[in-house]
């Protein structure tokens, strides 16, 4: 892959109604690459797409294209397209001329337009669908239209703004492999905003995650999930059990009164920190053999696997086993120093990781006390 | 209970109707009597179209709903446009300022404008009561009613439409021209037909605004009543009221089309 930037944001800071959304971001996106912007709603991922498109002019900072500034060019000077949430398909036109808008507005030929919407219609497997009108289409035919259109233009970079968000699972996980091939075929930059982590996982070349108008950690999928930065990226993107631990050396911390090793280092004797482990990476055992010993305390099923809510001295992991234990039974776990991965403290510290509040609907909560009053009322309504 | 309900529906709607509905029929009556049925005759109506006085104002009448119509249009499709793409607060205030105008007594609208052109008038000699301050105070009170007709449509216009016009290399007015108008065309045309009802139907505005030189059928009528009434007026008025109908149908008819339309889309 070339590794020429194609698109740089430079100390981006946006404010809607005196709402900071983006605070001084920086990013730089490769050519060719297939980038996700991942966070919750209201992170600011779709402001720095929009920005991108030249939807949202920022406060201060400045886009760059090739590294050429653009952030002075309107959107349609821009050479990036954009599918939108929702498609916006134009109603009042067919299949054919929603995907011919772009290229008779640069005023093709009848004969080069038919041609290459044949080709874009072909190749989201819609060939025959062109007098169709966008109303009588599916939601997922939809959506190839919407490709399809933006394509068409031949745009170096691609945006897409939560593109699969309005479709059924099954046809979610279908799009996510054509798209992904649609990106590698034409070889083009695909930035894709999204609040589904396992998408991002499954897609992405790179992954930036976001929150609070700030990039919290930019890396591959395997970086952002076996190596989060911070409590934030550590809960965001899949489960974890985060707790606080002191780094007495290096490949040495302490939780729970244990010394355990681990495989990070470079940090200060003694600096506290954060613990993260995966559900799934916990060994279930006897208890006597167990380096913790903790008593279950509820269980659902998964499918794949149970979901258990271990109580280790007040403390509540979620350990994922294919395994059933049932309530009440107590049970070691073994870690072994690959399971343990340490982050520095951040301000997302003792926010995350805790699973003493778990339930179906509700799986994290920051506040203790509200922790109380939630198991208060559970423990009424029995 | 179902039946009871009928009778009671009908007779609301013998109410409404009874006194138009004798209108029509004395106006096809072979007498200037206005209560007993002499024959049938269309005397009123050839009577009608030989008064000079009718046909003149029935001219003004078509011409002020025409043009008021048109440039009501115009500013109320633009006018929507700019309080939609407001934020919440501010547009909920244009949108309460909008309103008022409908809810204002017509008599304070229709004495109002008229003391403004007045003094328009004397102070800078323009404005003479006439032709032109009648259009003026057509087009101030029909604006309104085609911007209630034209909010909807934008709002239910997917706000990204314009947004992808643009982005596929769209200028601002183009993609405005090729997107947004499309889109909000059922809302314009409805609010046009709307405007030139209330136009045709307006007499409490006219009255006040038209002067001597211009005066519109309704105007017209009203002085026509101070005079020895002849069956004419009846003629006249069932000529109008079929008129209203028939525009207010074709209104109904575009919404009730347009509403099954989405329905089908929908399922």
């Amino acid at each position: 892959m070339d590794e020429k930037t194609i698109i740089r944001l430079q100390n981006i800071s946006v404010s809607f109604d005196e709402q900071p959304v983006l605070q001084d971001l920086n990013l730089k996106i490769s050519d060719g690459e297939f980038v996700t912007l991942l966070g919750p709603s209201g992170c600011g991922k779709t402001t720095t797409l929009r920005i991108i498109g030249g939807f949202v002019k920022p406060d201060s900072g400045d886009v760059f294209f090739d590294e050429k500034p653009m952030t002075a060019l309107p959107p349609h000077k821009r050479p990036v397209n954009t599918i939108f949430q929702r498609y916006a398909l134009f109603p009042h036109l067919n299949v054919f001329e929603n995907v011919a808008f772009g290229m008779r507005v640069q005023k093709r030929s009848s004969a080069e337009i038919r041609e290459n919407v044949a080709k874009m219609l072909k190749m989201v497997n819609l060939t025959g669908f062109e007098k169709r009108s966008v109303h009588t289409l599916s939601g997922g035919q939809q959506q190839r239209v919407a490709i399809a259109r933006a394509l068409a233009n031949h745009p170096k970079v691609l945006l897409l703004d939560e593109p699969l968000a309005a479709l059924d699972l099954k046809l979610r996980k279908d799009m996510q492999t054509e798209l992904k091939n649609i990106q590698k075929a034409l070889g083009i930059t695909f930035i894709y905003v999204t609040h589904d982590q396992e998408e991002a996982l499954s897609m992405s070349d790179t992954v930036v995650v976001m929150d609070n108008g700030k990039i919290q950690q930019i890396g591959t999928p395997q970086d952002i999930y076996n190596e989060p930065q911070n409590a934030f990226v550590a809960d965001f993107i899949g489960e974890s059990n985060i707790l606080d631990g002191v780094m007495h050396a290096d490949y040495l911390v302490e939780f729970f009164g244990r010394k355990f090793s681990c495989l990070d280092a470079g940090f200060e004797k003694d600096e506290p920190v954060d613990v993260v482990i995966r559900p799934e990476d916990i060994d279930i055992v006897e208890p006597i053999k167990g380096d913790l010993v903790g008593t279950v305390t509820a269980v659902t099923f998964k499918g794949v696997h149970y979901e258990t809510i271990v109580d280790f001295k007040g403390f509540k992991w979620m350990i994922q086993t294919t395994d059933f234990y049932d309530v009440g039974r107590s049970i070691g776990i073994r870690l072994n120093p690959e399971d343990i991965h340490i982050m520095k403290k951040s301000a997302y510290s003792g926010m995350f990781g805790d699973y003493s509040s778990y339930s179906e609907e509700f799986d994290e909560l920051a506040d203790p006390e509200a922790d109380l009053s939630e198991e208060q009322e559970g423990a009424d309504e029995v | 209970m179902k039946t009871l309900s009928r009778i009671y529906t009908a007779l609301i709607f013998l109410f409404l109707y009874a006194p138009i509905a004798v209108l029509i029929v004395f106006s096809f009556n072979n007498s200037k009597n206005r209560v007993k049925w002499n024959g049938f005759t269309l005397k009123w109506y050839e009577d009608l179209f030989h008064n000079s006085l009718i046909l003149d104002s029935l001219r003004v009448t078509l011409e002020v709903a025409v043009l008021s119509a048109i440039i009501a249009t115009v500013i109320g499709t633009l006018a929507a446009l700019g309080i939609h793409s407001m934020n919440g607060k501010l547009r909920n205030l244009f949108l309460a300022v909008n309103n008022i105008p409908m809810i204002n007594p017509e008599i304070v609208t229709g004495i109002s404008m008229m003391l403004m052109f007045v003094f328009v008038f004397r102070v800078t000699g323009l404005l003479r009561p006439g032709f032109l301050t009648l259009l003026l105070s057509h087009i101030t009170f029909c604006i309104p009613y085609v911007v209630l007709q034209i909010m909807p449509k934008l709002r239910q216009m997917n706000r990204h439409l314009y947004e992808a016009a643009l982005d596929l290399g769209c200028p601002p007015l183009r993609a405005f021209c090729k997107v947004v108008i499309p889109e909000i065309m059922p809302g314009v045309i409805t609010g046009a037909l709307m405007a030139f009802t209330m136009s045709l139907d307006d007499f409490v505005i006219s009255y006040f605004n038209a002067g001597s030189t211009a005066q519109t059928l309704s105007v017209t009528i009203y002085s026509m009543t101070k005079k020895p009434m002849t069956p004419e007026i009846n003629a006249l008025s069932t000529l109008m009221f079929g008129a209203v109908m028939l525009l207010l149908i074709v209104v109904n008819v575009r919404q009730i089309r347009e509403n099954s339309k989405k329905k089908k889309h929908r399922s």
